[in-house]
């Protein structure tokens, strides 16, 4: 008998996943649908979000500039994009205040993608002839290069407010006592969780994860953006659940001992594994 | 045009590598690993862009005079240095020869220059997490005491000293020991709040690429919509 092979369009293997993932992603889109169709939406403030208006405003009272950093990764990076999308919003403030702002990037494709951001802020705020592509200007790759650069822009140029936001590595915690030691205000986002305590520790400010993709939703105020952080809160839930279930189980099965309970307990957390 | 055209690229490729998550089928299968070829194509071509503007900011500083010019004079030079040396391969034997090998003009510069350069800001980091763990573990604040005990069993628990500090607490007390506490309070509410955390970046991903794949966030693109 002949046995053929051929490559299958479906690995059942992920099946899980995209159960998962169709939720997920039904849920963020029916809350952005309702949420543009006029629903309230009511999101938690976010302090660290609140802040940057003070900020913003402390640098224009002091005369001084805004320092902004979007991070050590390229567009490919989800974080950078979102600190691209925050340095907009902020963008449009120091159009607002007619105050200095300052993006250096360690990437020639952020630069590019930075300085149309920032252009068109200036241009929704109404102050196109404020805006200078010296603003936001690409200095290196390398990472410390990058890091001996900020530093010393930092201590000679002595920014009133510094503002961290995107992926950041080893020089986070060297960025942010700098921008400590010249009294700066900070705020930092990152989805780095080894590097969130050490922007928590020297920054004024910090967005912990989630709350860094949610600032652009926070500081638009467009509907749109609001009802996604709704279905987001859907993923929450099932993750809440799944954990509260998997508990249950899990003392179920070292309490009763039974064969039973232990297969239902190892079937449950297979629904949520990877499988890559 | 302007950013319809964006966005519904964005939109192919968006869907197409979610879908090549589940197909394990040519061309999907290999659309990954294309696309990430594609994306340093793409990078190659803006370094470009990247080491024009590096030149120019400077030379401008430099000709204006500005204020710290002098860095600049060392930065244009820095950057022509290593960028003659690495397109010409200086030093190599012959032209085929690696830009990075051990006989070159490239490799020679870098590790007698850049690389102390780079220890140096690196090695600055012990004395700021000394200056930042002064301030975070001052215990003016029910939080900011926890943190410190946390701390300090940790820090303990993870050299020799703690270790024997402990030692001799009874079977029945070993849970008390230092490096036990230590391996507890890491391995279980650090990292049930890591989880959480880590649980909260997924959904704010997942949210973020819905909201760039439909079109919704576009600032990214120079904001607004086309006239």
């Amino acid at each position: 008998m002949d046995a053929t092979s051929a490559q299958a369009w479906f690995n059942p293997a992920k099946a899980n996943l995209l159960v998962i993932a169709a939720l997920v992603v039904a849920a963020i889109v029916w809350s952005i649908a309702r949420a543009r169709g006029g629903a309230p939406v009511k999101i938690r403030r976010i302090a660290g979000l609140d802040a940057i208006e003070e900020a913003v405003g402390r640098a224009t009272e002091m005369g001084r500039s805004v320092l902004y950093v979007c991070g050590m990764r390229d567009m490919d990076n989800v974080q950078t994009i979102a600190g691209v999308t925050i340095l907009g919003a902020i963008a449009r403030k120091t159009a607002e205040y007619d105050t200095r702002l300052l993006a250096p990037t360690c990437r020639s494709l952020v630069m590019s993608t930075a300085r149309e951001t920032v252009r068109a802020s200036y241009l929704a705020a109404g102050r196109p002839d404020l805006y200078s592509d010296d603003m936001i200007y690409y200095v290196t790759d390398e990472q410390f290069g990058y890091v001996a650069h900020l530093d010393g822009l930092m201590v000679r140029q002595k920014p009133a407010t510094c503002i961290y936001m995107g992926p950041f590595f080893a020089e986070s915690l060297i960025l942010a006592e700098t921008g400590n030691s010249i009294g700066a205000i900070q705020v930092a986002g990152t989805a780095m969780p080894t590097q969130l305590p050490f922007f928590v520790a020297a920054c004024d400010y910090t967005l912990i994860g989630e709350e860094l993709f949610a600032a652009s939703a926070y500081l638009s105020r467009d509907p749109g953006m609001m009802g996604s952080l709704k279905g987001q809160d859907f993923g929450k839930l099932i993750a809440m659940g799944a954990i509260a279930i998997g508990v249950l189980l899990e003392t179920a099965r070292v309490l009763t001992g039974s064969g039973g309970i232990a297969s239902i307990s190892t079937a449950f957390i297979r629904l949520f594994a990877l499988n890559f | 045009m302007k950013t319809s055209v964006p966005i519904a690229v964005t939109f192919l490729v968006g869907t197409s590598l979610v879908l090549a998550i589940f197909i394990p089928h040519t061309p999907f299968s290999t659309l990954d690993e294309h696309f990430s070829v594609w994306f340093n194509i793409l990078a190659c071509f803006a370094f470009t862009l990247g080491g024009g503007n590096l030149l120019k900011t400077h030379l401008t500083k430099i000709g204006r005079r500005e204020r710290d010019w002098q860095y600049s004079v060392v930065t244009v030079g820095g950057f022509l240095v290593m960028l003659v040396a690495g397109l010409f391969k200086l030093g190599a034997p012959s032209w085929d020869y690696d830009y990075i090998g051990r006989e070159t003009w490239f490799k020679h510069i870098y590790d007698a220059t850049f690389t102390p350069l780079q220890a140096t800001m690196f090695s600055l980091l012990a004395f700021f997490v000394a200056s930042a763990s002064y301030r975070a573990f001052r215990a003016k604040t029910r939080e900011a005491t926890l943190l410190l005990i946390a701390a300090a069993v940790i820090l303990l628990g993870r050299t020799p000293l703690g270790h024997v500090l402990t030692a001799w607490l009874p079977e029945p007390l070993a849970f008390l020991q230092i490096s036990n506490l230590s391996t507890w309070i890491l391995g279980v509410p650090n990292l049930a709040g890591q989880r959480a955390i880590l649980i909260g970046i997924a959904l704010g991903i997942i949210s973020s690429a819905i909201k760039l794949i439909l079109g919704i966030e576009r600032s990214h693109l120079g904001g607004g919509r086309d006239a």
